[in-house]
């Protein structure tokens, strides 16, 4: 995967230098191990700062949102998916998108990585291949990043870029994935009242800082129902009554538009599982209509759609 | 000043011992992370943590508190009339907390403790508070020192500094409230190298050997680089051209003010249940559009830029001058650790202190 780098930068460097872009959005190594940062290169010598590795998990797809002028991008089957479904919903303009594709093998996650090694610190990390190296102070671990991957990342169906301008490498094969992604499935099996004291317990530390929100790419109204102030929606206290209020409002509001990458997740700094709404929506959306979001540009959101054999065991 | 020897394991009976008087917050261990919780027989103290992740401001400045009480009812006399919220403000001791975090409720009390305005609640929790802080040399690769922050043994936010010697604990009390707390705790006096081993450790941690797994993209620098920021004049770092480029990824969300401990911004809301109104402060951030948001409309903070400027400038420029107490940073690493897009504050305080002259790009 670490073998993109070179190739991302050097179609970053000519969409640059040839005018084709007015600005190419990718990665930058970040001040920590295992981070990378979102940059938004506008110069060709710039270009040589893009790297490409399995830390390039958080969805570039939130900084085309607003942007009027030519947009170079690289994308994952995840950052395409939310540019579609962007496009569908007219928050980006296809013809000023030049998608640079890149199939993925999915991205690690920090925290599993926090947990499998308790109060040993990452000094540097180094991929090669389907490998990251680790340095700690005492020794270096080497570990397959396939076998830490982000939770999304382990459920992922559409690992390719599902539209691009260009691309990087050959498609990777799909892995095969249950239906119902594992949390989906899990929320399933439990009783009403267990769901919800799961829910209460899951969410109970949640600080209201809105980084799921935030990180989301589908989430751009200029103004959040939770910033609202005239009406005032949701009180703004810690009272659980209004967290929970935030996130299940959060979730309904992206029901049959989340495309899973799990920005929401890796932004929480309290590793909330704020995915399991949403997943469980995906999953019902997918049994009664079929339907995942952003994999067609020609295919109209599902709440903006109706067809006659759609479910209407409602209308009573 | 009593000094007092613990066995490791004759610790945390010491620190129960305390529950009889003080209402007792321990860090304890919660998923990945540790947070302080008050001690009943439901949690477990874990005094070998390094750092919260949410920072124990809030025992002191509660996320959301009840100011003020009211009632929408014509018919009461009183009604629209406000009124305290009920509430005492019982002796509370912070046992574990790091110096740090210590630290900042000094950086915090020129917001809550000026000569025109005393916020009677901060006082009042402020006062009823017992900081007992637990001294080892831990740091991490996201820590660095500031004028507010001289290094793991730092006593000056405390009122008992508790050395962890490996095999066993040595108290110190720093003033009144502290000798109260450590009477309470009991213990033996300190044998003479357990005093001795404190000074070694001391005096080990103030030239700080670089700890293992500091950034290698960066160097080291357990330092905030903040020496030349007094003398900037204020306008130009405001309107200098790098602002754009430090906001470039910020997603605006409210992780590194919420998880800082000088973070001190709120809002103030009112709440009526049927016709029984409460007036509410909640923790609020500059990086939310709300925050400045003008009742007319205007927003005079209306660009992401401007609130991530804010933010920074706030910390590293304003208290500065204003208060001439260093910045305003204990150099937990909290916001540098927790940004989902690595906003990294060593970085931006080098460019607000290098800002005029050449400096080496961080070009990474």
């Amino acid at each position: 995967m670490t073998d993109y780098t070179d190739r991302l930068r050097a179609a970053a460097r000519r969409l640059l230098g040839e005018g084709r872009v007015d600005c190419f959005i990718g990665y930058r190594r970040g001040s920590l191990p295992l981070a990378a940062q979102p940059a938004i290169l506008t110069r060709a010598e710039q270009a040589d700062s893009l790297i490409w590795d399995p830390s390039c998990g958080m969805n570039l797809a939130h900084y085309a949102v607003g942007r009027a002028d030519r947009i170079g991008i690289v994308a994952t089957g995840c950052v395409s998916r939310s540019l579609v479904a962007l496009a569908l919903e007219n928050q980006v303009a296809r013809e000023r998108l030049y998608i640079v594709g890149v199939p993925c093998t999915g991205m690690l996650d920090a925290g599993a990585l926090r947990r499998r090694f308790p109060g040993r610190e990452a000094a540097a990390a180094a991929y090669e291949g389907p490998r990251v190296t680790i340095a700690f102070a005492d020794g270096n671990e080497e570990l397959a990043v396939a076998e830490n991957l982000a939770r999304p990342c382990r459920t992922c169906a559409h690992p390719n870029p599902v539209v691009a301008d260009e691309m990087l490498g050959e498609p990777v094969a799909s892995p095969a994935v249950p239906a119902v992604p594992e949390e989906a499935a899990a929320a399933e099996a439990r009783s009403a009242a267990e769901r919800w004291a799961y829910f209460c317990e899951a969410f109970a530390h949640c600080i209201r800082c809105y980084a799921c929100r935030n990180a989301c790419p589908l989430c751009y109204c200029p103004t959040c129902f939770v910033d609202e102030s005239r009406p005032q929606w949701v009180g703004k206290s810690s009272d659980p009554t209004d967290t929970r209020t935030f996130h299940f409002l959060r979730a309904l509001h992206l029901a049959g538009r989340c495309t899973d990458c799990g920005a929401c997740e890796r932004a929480c700094p309290l590793d909330i599982p704020v995915r399991h709404l949403t997943s469980r929506l995906n999953a019902e959306a997918k049994a009664i209509y079929g339907f995942e979001a952003g994999l067609d540009l020609e295919e109209r959101p599902l709440l903006d759609r109706y067809r006659p054999e759609d479910l209407n065991d409602f209308f009573k | 000043m009593r000094t007092r020897y613990y066995e490791r394991d004759a610790f945390p009976p010491a620190v129960a011992e305390l529950r009889r008087a003080y209402r007792v917050f321990v860090p304890v261990r919660r998923g990945d992370f540790h947070a302080f919780a008050e001690w009943d027989d439901s949690v477990r103290p874990d005094f070998d943590y390094r750092k919260t992740r949410v920072p124990p401001k809030g025992l002191v400045f509660p996320q959301s508190e009840r100011l003020l009480v009211f009632s929408t009812d014509e018919r009461d006399p009183e009604h629209d009339i406000l009124r305290e919220a009920p509430k005492d403000f019982p002796p509370q001791a912070v046992v574990g907390i790091r110096p740090y975090d210590a630290m900042a409720f000094r950086v915090l009390e020129v917001n809550f403790d000026t000569p025109e305005v005393r916020d009677p609640w901060w006082l009042r929790r402020r006062e009823a508070t017992t900081l007992i802080g637990l001294a080892r040399a831990d740091e991490d690769a996201t820590m660095f020192r500031t004028e507010n922050y001289a290094g793991p043994f730092d006593e000056r936010g405390l009122d008992v500094i508790v050395y962890d010697l490996g095999r066993g604990y040595l108290a110190k009390a720093l003033g009144e409230k502290g000798e109260a707390a450590l009477a309470a705790m009991g213990g033996d006096e300190p044998a003479a190298d357990a005093l001795r081993e404190v000074e070694e450790r001391i005096a080990r941690a103030a030239t700080p050997e670089l700890p293992a797994g500091r950034l290698r993209a960066q160097p080291a620098a357990p330092e905030l680089p903040t020496g030349r920021l007094r003398a900037q004049p204020v306008v130009p770092l405001f309107e200098a051209e790098f602002w754009d480029e430090v906001a470039a990824p910020c997603l605006n969300c409210g992780v590194c003010t919420f998880l800082c401990p000088t973070c001190w911004c709120f809002d103030i809301q009112d709440e009526v249940r049927k016709q029984e109104g409460d007036r509410i402060r909640n923790w609020d951030s500059c990086m939310f559009p709300l925050y400045t948001l003008h009742a007319s409309g205007h927003n005079p903070r209306g660009k992401k830029t401007q609130r991530v400027r804010n933010r920074f400038m706030h910390k590293l420029k304003y208290y500065l001058d204003k208060y001439d107490r260093g910045v305003m940073c204990v150099g937990c690493g909290r916001c540098v650790e927790a940004c989902p897009v690595n906003i990294d504050i060593r970085e931006v305080a080098a460019r607000l202190n290098g800002f005029g002259e050449q400096v080496e790009r961080h070009d990474r």
